[in-house]
């Protein structure tokens, strides 16, 4: 009886005073809906840097010593491929090649994607969902990822023109789709990928560099014969190779230029929206409990238990948080729709459970110290005599 | 005659050395099932202390409290709680009505925390606030109710569940003298027509025209016990005159000036 007691008090305090109640649950959706924002535009970004990399089939990255894992420092000649080739446990190796253009459509603004050189048949050539492989090393041809599919509204057997300077000319190359891939976005570009021979082409470069004998790439991305061993592979490639790092993919994306500090930022705010709503309900609840002493302690001088009254307030908090976090996710996944595409937000379901369960427990433990409180209100103030 | 509450040589200390204060002194005394008892007397004589251990909301540093055979000072915290669900009523000064609740939860409440919530007690609940006068305003919120309605929904409250004793700590402070009559006067009746022990402090000695015996406490001791009709009518009737006498005072020094 005490739960139904709990739960009949709860809803009818709620029920009677229920534009108060609303109004604080309006804070929570507010709070909700600057924690989830941010947590899916955290993921956004995060993923809109590493999202190429994340997904590639491969086990190891693989960059030039000194390079300090940034890839856009790292370069790798074929002779080094080849040598990572040679080492025992390597099953694959695919050379991956980086950098930026720009998509020009009529009577839009240029898009500006990452350029992602590859290999066709070797690692890192990303799985096609629409369309067919690149065929040829030096083919006009290129496939898109969805973002650019969905940002630049291109599909497969469209003709697409890049853009990139090239000494101090502007260069125009025409390519024509031929697959679409998922998101695989880098550097937070959608991502458009090219035959190596097209990339060498495409992308931009000084007035020196024009002419070169071979395509150099950034880095490697390395499949195992045994992925389980990726610790001791990248040892042993770095001792058996000369000038390579090797590093597994949550390291390489990791340290994509500004992406820790990007993360961090986000999940410094991220903490303190929930602080903030901790406080929030806290605060509330407290200054509720404060003008109910008299009430708790007739309550309890008739016989009302602890337990009955601890468990109302909670349930009180649980409501009203729930109600929040409901209106405030509705509101964020009702504004997301009409957000441009270039906003960089996606709502990964894992972590928009997680910010729902973390604000569904900010709430209660916000409020633990009126609960706490209400629970040592003594029944003499009945009579005041406490 | 069942004795509902027996008090044996019962004291309460608060503080400990110098500092302590005796706030009640070997105190016993009996009421009976179906007998309302007046518990008088000024501030600080330890007739609010008394009360609250006659509630279990105290206990006693010396001395054992039995109501309906039960000895409160034997039992834990959460027994007292039970206890005082299941056997006491209870009317306060003020705060007395869950202000999230109308006339008839409130009431209810008592049902709902003893378990005794049906469609029985309900429609006893309606017939004693009916009885009080309160049959109109059974969805009333407690901000729409006068004290006096307040008071007897409180009333209401604490004889629904069938308590073994009812106790009611200045029912009357906070009402004008003609509503406090009629708080008292039904409560009296309530508790005579209901067999239960009624207690109530009040240092409003008109009151005592409704019970049925006074005991008068000073400085932590019973000093007197009223328990001819006459006796206490006339305590009644002097203390109205006392109060009638304060009033009129102003108005023979207006004339002699």
């Amino acid at each position: 009886m005490p739960l139904g007691l709990s739960t009949y008090l709860a809803f009818k305090e709620i029920w009677r005073n229920r534009l108060r109640f609303f109004l604080v649950s309006i804070f929570i959706a507010l709070i909700a809906i600057l924690v989830l924002f941010t947590a899916a535009l955290a993921e956004g970004l995060g993923s809109g840097n590493r999202q190429f990399i994340e997904k590639l089939d491969a086990d190891l990255v693989v960059y030039q010593d000194r390079a300090n894992l940034q890839i856009p420092s790292s370069r790798m000649d074929q002779s080094t491929i080849r040598s990572l080739r040679r080492v025992d446990g390597v099953r694959a190796v695919g050379p991956l090649a980086f950098s930026n253009a720009f998509i020009i459509q009529n009577g839009k603004r240029p898009l500006q994607v990452a350029i992602i050189g590859i290999v066709s048949g070797q690692v890192g050539e990303p799985p096609i969902l629409q369309g067919r492989k690149i065929q040829r090393n030096n083919a006009d041809e290129a496939i898109i990822d969805a973002n650019v599919a969905r940002q630049g509204g291109l599909k497969v057997g469209d003709t697409m023109t890049l853009r990139s300077v090239q000494g101090t000319d502007e260069k125009f190359y025409d390519l024509k789709i031929v697959g679409l891939t998922d998101g695989r976005s880098y550097g937070l570009a959608p991502s458009v990928i090219l035959p190596s021979e097209t990339w060498d082409k495409v992308r931009p470069k000084g007035a020196s560099e024009t002419g070169a004998a071979e395509v150099e790439y950034n880095v490697a991305a390395v499949q195992l014969d045994n992925p389980a061993r990726q610790a001791d592979m990248a040892k042993a490639l770095a001792s058996q190779v000369a000038n390579i790092t090797a590093v597994d993919r949550v390291t390489a994306y990791s340290n994509t230029p500004g992406y820790e500090a990007q993360q961090s930022t986000l999940n410094t705010q991220q903490f303190f929206a929930f602080l903030i709503g901790a406080l929030v309900i806290g605060g509330f609840f407290q200054i509720q409990l404060m003008q109910r002493i008299a009430q708790i302690g007739m309550l309890k001088a008739i016989g009302t238990g602890n337990g009955a009254i601890g468990v109302s307030f909670l349930m009180q908090i649980i409501m009203i948080t729930a109600l929040g976090v409901l209106i405030g996710g509705s509101g964020v996944l009702l504004v997301a729709q009409f957000l441009p595409p270039v906003v960089p937000i996606v709502f990964a379901p894992k972590t928009l459970l997680t910010a729902v369960g973390a604000l569904m427990i900010i709430g209660p433990l916000g409020g633990l110290v009126a609960v706490r409180s209400a629970l040592k209100v003594e029944p003499l103030t009945a009579l005041r005599l406490a | 005659m069942t004795v509902a509450v027996d008090v044996r040589e019962v004291s309460k200390v608060f503080g400990t050395g110098t500092s302590a204060v005796r706030a009640v002194n070997h105190i016993s005394l009996t009421v009976n099932e179906g007998e309302f008892v007046g518990l008088a007397g000024p501030s600080g004589s330890g007739k609010t202390t008394l009360l609250a251990m006659l509630a279990a909301l105290l206990k006693p540093t010396e001395g054992e409290i039995w109501i309906e055979g039960h000895d409160l000072g034997r039992m834990s915290e959460g027994q007292r709680t039970r206890f005082r669900k299941d056997n006491i009523g209870f009317t306060f000064q003020a705060n007395n009505l869950v202000p999230f609740l109308n006339v008839q939860e409130n009431v209810e409440l008592m049902l709902r925390l003893t378990n005794q919530y049906n469609k029985g007690n309900r429609s006893r609940a309606i017939e004693i606030l009916q009885r009080l006068g309160l049959g109109d305003r059974l969805t009333a919120m407690p901000s729409q109710l006068s004290g006096g309605q307040q008071q007897r929904v409180a009333i209401a409250r604490a004889l629904i569940h069938r308590p073994s004793v009812v106790l009611a700590d200045e029912p009357t402070a906070a009402l004008d003298t003609e509503r406090a009559f009629q708080v008292v006067e039904t409560f009296a009746d309530l508790i005579h027509e209901e067999g239960r022990a009624g207690i109530m402090v009040t240092h409003d000695l008109r009151m005592m025209r409704f019970v049925d015996r006074v005991i008068h406490m000073q400085d932590g001791e019973i000093d007197r016990i009223l328990t001819e009709r006459d006796d206490i009518d006339a305590l009644a009737y002097a203390d109205a005159m006392v109060l009638v006498g304060t009033s009129a005072t102003p108005k023979v020094e207006t004339v002699a000036a």
